[in-house]
């Protein structure tokens, strides 16, 4: 796609067809398949988000493993809305999309399982409240996919790879920058909105319970989902981020690339191996895991990767 | 090949991972198209995380799915053991060392479909992405996204360019070739990767010859 926030930002200054122009043009020429086709293919995957969230919504009982299920349900119908409806369907949305995951059900990857929830949540919630029309949220799915493409070329947007920073930070730093340039954002502004979601996630471990995508991954997908909410707000007021965009998904990069492998989707770490992470793994039948976890621990560094991904 | 737009907007899945559900699901779909169709019987060997996290991720659900020809976003892979009784195939499972280098999410599936049976070693490396290792004892290197022409023949002067000929007579450019053999004169394994899709029934004529063992179109995966 794009090497650099910069490149692109820059083709789409020059060419005056918008930062979402700019990726249908791209990937066009990439793909050989018409503009037409990829919008109707974004169009397909928003379809697929909005089941997968009523579908979440509606879930009243718990995950094959029990650890989750039900939650967003609860929040949805008893949220005491501290900051307003909008910002409680966010949060719930955020964990009804994680919470089809974790039973098996249809969920759209972006950028990854894992992170499924967070994009769909702000975008969605933000349409209703906002007044976007079908086409501009669209268009925001262009800039969303932009930006995960460029980390995913200049980072990684894979908890193995990078932590949870880079995974439900990458699908954060999306939900930001399609939220900016749809509020009539600058693109100064969509690259300081990506740049403020990153600051807040950097160093986020993956350290999921059990090696499964549940905990505390449901509730990561929700808080990341605020860090986008933030940064959007604060960009669209004019605050900028000094340290330029592409250095910071750099440095994302490399904070993943130096983090212990125990805090990258292995288990081996983290909330996974907590005195009660252990107990719920063993009582998931995960007692491989748990023993491989107490290895782990032993040998102080291990480079087994069993985690998810 | 750089990242492009549905590598982040998707894939389509049934969760809850990429790699462990959804890749687990593709290798199970490249190897029936490989072997021709649901098998008979299988034997899925799983290898380091596979087999370690695997449960709780339905990785087992999803390898049997793709056996059944299903993709990562169908939705008959949460019941696909049930599915796989009323198609006929018989699968077991068993846990697998495939050395230190192998990739922590591996595969080695025998599969057989009347009279053939196949070893096939797989990994699922992360995204959903899949590279399908060994066909018999032959290394390749598949990965599904590009169609695929796969043939087992033997080691004759102008096997290649027969195969290719075919293939260029459609009008579709070659995007990668590789052959390996057992040794001169002996079999040979061809993957030939093309830019488009081909008919099934494109080389038909060629299961006549006796110096073709197999042949199969593998479609490209789903993105």
């Amino acid at each position: 796609m794009f090497e650099s926030i910069a490149e692109w930002f820059e083709l789409a200054g020059e060419t005056d067809v918008g930062l979402a122009g700019a990726v249908l043009r791209r990937e066009s020429k990439e793909t050989e398949a018409d503009e037409e086709t990829i919008r109707r293919r974004v169009s397909e995957a928003l379809a697929v988000m909005r089941a997968a969230v009523d579908e979440g919504m509606a879930i009243d009982e718990p995950s094959p493993s029990g650890l989750t299920g039900g939650r967003a349900r609860r929040l949805g119908a008893a949220g005491p809305e501290l900051l307003g409806p909008t910002f409680t369907t966010v949060l719930a949305r955020a964990i009804a999309t994680l919470e089809v995951n974790a039973r098996m059900g249809l969920i759209m990857a972006t950028p990854t399982a894992g992170a499924a929830g967070v994009v769909p949540a702000v975008l969605l919630t933000l349409q209703e409240s906002r007044g976007w029309s079908e086409d501009q949220l669209i268009d925001g799915m262009l800039v969303a996919g932009g930006v995960g493409a460029v980390i995913a070329e200049r980072a990684s947007i894979s908890g193995a790879g990078g932590g949870c920073q880079a995974e439900t930070g990458s699908a954060a730093a999306m939900a930001a920058a399609a939220v900016t340039w749809l509020e009539g954002g600058t693109r100064e502004q969509v690259a300081h909105a990506i740049g403020l979601t990153l600051q807040g996630m950097l160093g986020l471990i993956c350290d999921p319970v059990a090696g499964l995508v549940e905990i505390p991954c449901v509730y990561r997908n929700a808080t990341g989902a605020v860090h986008a909410l933030a940064a959007a707000e604060m960009a669209l007021a004019g605050l900028d981020f000094p340290i330029p965009v592409d250095e910071v998904i750099d440095v994302m990069g490399e904070v993943g690339r130096k983090m212990d492998v125990r805090f990258r989707e292995t288990a081996l770490g983290g909330l996974a191996t907590t005195p009660t992470g252990q107990k719920i793994a063993a009582a998931a039948g995960m007692d491989r895991l748990v023993q491989l976890q107490r290895r782990g621990r032993t040998d102080g560094e291990s480079s087994a990767r069993i985690g998810p991904s | 090949m750089t990242t492009g737009l549905f590598d982040i907007l998707g894939p389509r899945m049934i969760g809850p991972s990429s790699s462990h559900t959804a890749g687990a699901c593709r290798l199970g779909y490249v190897v029936q198209a490989i072997i021709g169709g649901i098998p008979e019987k299988a034997r899925i060997g799983l290898h380091g995380s596979f087999a370690m996290t695997g449960e709780g991720h339905g990785t087992r659900k999803a390898i049997v799915g793709g056996l059944l020809g299903y993709q990562p976003d169908d939705i008959r892979i949460r019941d696909s053991f049930a599915h796989a009784a009323e198609a006929g195939l018989e699968f077991e499972f068993h846990e697998v060392d495939l050395g230190e280098d192998a990739h922590p999410n591996g595969t080695l599936f025998e599969v057989t479909l009347g009279d053939d049976t196949m070893r096939v070693k797989g990994c699922s490396i992360g995204g959903g992405r899949i590279r399908v290792r060994e066909i018999d004892g032959f290394p390749v290197d598949l990965k599904g996204t590009q169609p695929t022409i796969v043939v087992l023949a033997d080691d004759v002067p102008g096997t290649v360019s027969k195969i290719t000929g075919i293939i260029a007579e459609r009008g579709l450019n070659l995007a990668t070739v590789r052959v390996d053999r057992e040794g001169r004169g002996e079999r040979a394994l061809m993957t030939i990767e093309t830019d488009g899709e081909l008919p099934d029934d494109l080389f038909v004529n060629l299961h006549d010859r006796s110096w073709v063992h197999w042949i199969r179109n593998v479609h490209r995966l789903n993105a």
